[in-house]
């Protein structure tokens, strides 16, 4: 039935998964141009925002027409709503991936420094939650999603620590201070990324259960599983 | 005031064949309740049997238990007398072809008896108020025949003349489908401002008006009711898979 | 634009063949003429009898009672109220029972005895109007002992009421459920429903049916033979012979005298004038009390 409808919705969620994967790669190749202090890498990741800015506006105008042309109710309204929200929260980990890859840039025109901090295993615990949270889009499970909400603690931690440790590493070797502030800079980009991965997880559990887990308010009485099958 | 409706493992048939399956629920007072479901469903035979209108087709019988306010619908009272606190509208306008508009409204009071002509008046007066038709016929009221109105009119006629015997239940079979959107429009404001006085029962096929006018809602298929909750809940997260396989398009 | 052309819109645009007009113009006039036809043996008879009859009607024939035979003068003025006496007699037996058993049969006659009553009133409705009269004449005329305007009256009666069932029957299964359904929607009673409103509803088709009857016996002669049996004088009583004016009518043709013959071609158009006169005007009262926009 409705078989324009369904096109449609099968065309979203395509489109969001394209953006989705442009996302996910802008922030492994900004956090891999740090690590690398590769510049090449960084003005790759400049170059692909542009693309990332287009698909937003693109879903965000065909969500727009089903909203208004097709009257979608229950999970399918749910699932737009989600979309349009997830939508957001792509844009912004590119915008976070640029923020990174700026600060590649500029330490790479510095001396290299031993820090006292773990970037690659903080944008490995990071990519993750990423990967993972759009995986649960694609296969509408909300358990996948439940898994994204709680690694985001373990990355918070990362982040505290790293705060912590490369102040006390700013008073003691001041010399540093530059490339210290850089890699405080990027750990709170990749925390914001985490942030970012939580929302979509959050969205695909109010599109598959319809709960509204956010904010930490205890979700509503589960409704059936949402066929997720269609989408 | 308007007063709830119980209704307890209600079944119906036509002959042999079941309509109506053990349904149980309930309409609360001064609310609007939606029926919704796909074509032969059910949902025009349960409103049906709630003032046993159903038995007015050959063969055709009901058990169970409906209680309206204090009133035991099946056991009691007569069918007639049951009829008379509940009113009724239907799908397809029908006011009483050879009556002015006035005796239209009144035909419920004067064919049950009531003559008091001062007094008929002003319950005329007051029930076209109600459903909003007043101002459009007052000039006309004993001149213009009920069928020479417009299609949107008549069927506020028709409320008008349910309403006139004072209710406290209004049961409505798809009022809107025979008519065109700005006569839906306003029978659907309608609706919105009799909930205070009334309770309203509506069968509709038409789920957008479900969501607009009803506080609840129950989905009937064949013949069982499947989900009865608020509108927001059914319409957002429903419970059934059927109920939302059905709101969302996928059949029916 | 030719291009997308379908070669349905090819048919649809080509002219019509001269074949379809000349069947076209032909079926036009044929159905013409079957009108004419239809008109010009009425049209024949009004003409025939208003020549052989006007000249005859004076006052003096419309108040007057015959006179002996041989007499010139006289009138009819009996026989027509003696016709609208039968007429009433037969009016008040047939037009309840067939009315109510019209109501019977459309309301509660979807069974067998419903059956039963509709394969009746159709055979009565062939019996030969002679017949009926004999009939008449065995239950009343022979039960009382002598010719009475009630035996005649229940002669016609006999022979309204069929007619008069089938089509309020017919005119009450007309009327849209849905009106029915209003009315046991406010709580009124099922025979209330039907008298009030279904009846209501088909009044102006079930008043046709009535003038269709009337009009059919209001001319019938075998019938009164033997029952209303005629009368030279005026006759008031139910239990006497009374004059009709097609009994009249009847003795006055087949009899010798050409003074007869004269006034019974008078009293022929007499009488169709009046059935033509007593429906419309049944018609336009019935029509005054119809509303604006009720059909």
């Amino acid at each position: 039935m409705r078989t324009r409808f369904q096109q449609g919705l099968d065309d979203l969620r395509a489109r969001l998964l394209r953006m989705g994967g442009l996302a996910e790669q802008a922030v492994d190749r900004a956090c891999q141009a740090y690590i690398d202090r590769d510049l090449a890498r960084c003005h790759m990741v400049l170059e692909g925002e542009f693309q990332i800015n287009v698909a937003e506006r693109e879903i965000d105008e065909l969500a727009f027409d089903l909203l208004a042309l097709q009257q979608p109710i229950a999970v399918d309204l749910r699932f737009i709503l989600a979309v349009t929200k997830i939508n957001s929260d792509l844009e912004r980990v590119g915008d976070q991936a640029v923020n990174i890859a700026e600060r590649a840039m500029d330490l790479v025109e510095l001396p290299k420094v031993d820090l006292p901090v773990d970037i690659p295993r903080m944008a490995a615990a990071v990519s993750a939650m990423v990967r993972r949270s759009l995986e649960s889009f694609i296969e509408g499970k909300a358990e996948l999603a439940q898994a994204v909400l709680e690694m985001d603690n373990v990355v918070d931690r990362m982040k505290d620590e790293a705060f912590i440790t490369l102040v006390k590493t700013m008073n003691e070797r001041p010399e540093v201070t530059r490339q210290a502030l850089d890699a405080l800079l990027v750990a709170r980009n990749l925390e914001r990324v985490a942030d970012h991965a939580t929302n979509i997880a959050e969205d695909v559990i109010f599109w598959v259960r319809g709960a509204d887990v956010r904010h930490n308010v205890t979700p509503e009485p589960t409704v059936h599983q949402a066929s997720t099958d269609t989408h | 005031m308007g007063v709830g409706i119980k209704v307890d493992k209600l079944n119906a048939w036509f002959g042999k064949t079941q309509a109506l399956y053990d349904i149980s629920m309930e309409a609360p007072a001064n609310h609007a309740t939606a029926i919704i479901g796909p074509s032969g469903c059910g949902k025009s035979t349960f409103v049906r049997c709630l003032n046993r209108m159903h038995e007015t087709v050959t063969d055709a019988r009901a058990t169970g238990k409906v209680q309206i306010g204090e009133l035991d619908v099946y056991n009691g009272t007569s069918a007639v007398q049951i009829r008379r606190r509940i009113g009724m509208v239907f799908q397809k306008p029908n006011p009483f072809p050879t009556m002015s508009i006035y005796d239209n409204v009144a035909a419920g009071l004067k064919l049950n008896g009531f003559h008091d002509h001062k007094r008929l008046d002003e319950i005329v007066e007051r029930s076209l108020k109600l459903s909003a038709l007043w101002d459009e016929v007052k000039d006309n009221l004993r001149k213009k025949s009920g069928a020479s109105l417009s299609g949107g009119q008549q069927q506020r006629l028709c409320i008008a003349r349910a309403l006139a015997v004072e209710p406290q239940v209004l049961l409505m079979d798809e009022p809107c489908s025979a008519l065109d959107p700005i006569s839906t429009g306003k029978i659907e404001e309608l609706i919105f401002q009799l909930k205070e006085k009334f309770t309203i029962v509506i069968v509709t096929h038409n789920m957008q008006q479900a969501s607009r006018v009803a506080e609840f809602t129950g989905f009937f298929l064949l013949g069982k009711l499947i989900e009865l909750d608020k509108t927001e809940k059914i319409f957002t997260t429903p419970s059934d898979k059927r109920t939302e396989d059905y709101i969302t398009g996928r059949f029916g | 634009m030719p291009e997308t052309v379908t070669a349905t819109s090819d048919f649809a645009a080509a002219p019509i063949s001269l074949w379809r007009r000349g069947v076209n113009a032909f079926a036009t006039f044929a159905a013409g003429a079957a009108v004419v036809l239809v008109l010009l043996p009425l049209g024949a008879v009004f003409g025939y009898l208003i020549y052989k009859g006007i000249g005859s009607i004076n006052w003096a024939f419309l108040t007057q009672t015959p006179k002996p035979v041989g007499e010139a003068g006289g009138g009819m003025a009996n026989a027509i109220a003696g016709s609208a006496f039968i007429l009433l007699i037969a009016s008040a037996f047939g037009v309840p029972i067939g009315i109510g058993a019209g109501i019977y049969l459309a309301e509660y006659g979807r069974n067998q005895l419903g059956n039963v009553i509709r394969f009746t009133a159709d055979v009565l409705n062939g019996v030969p109007s002679i017949v009926v009269g004999i009939v008449a004449y065995g239950i009343v005329v022979l039960s009382q002992g002598h010719f009475s305007a009630l035996a005649g009256g229940v002669a016609l009666a006999i022979m309204m009421i069929p007619t008069i069932t089938r089509t309020t029957e017919e005119m009450l299964l007309l009327v849209p459920n849905a009106v029915r359904e209003a009315a046991y929607g406010l709580g009124v009673s099922r025979w209330r429903t039907t008298l009030s409103i279904t009846l209501r509803t088909a009044t102006s088709g079930v008043i046709t049916g009535v003038m269709l009857a009337f009009a059919r016996v209001a001319g019938e002669t075998a019938p009164l033979l033997f029952t209303a049996f005629g009368n030279q004088y005026w006759n008031w009583k139910i239990n006497q012979p009374t004059a009709a004016l097609s009994l009249q009518i009847f003795t006055y043709a087949i009899s010798p005298f050409d003074e007869w013959h004269r006034q019974a071609w008078a009293g022929a158009l007499i009488l169709i004038v009046l059935i033509v006169f007593a429906v419309s005007a049944v018609r336009i009262v019935a029509g005054r009390g119809m509303l604006k926009g009720a059909n």
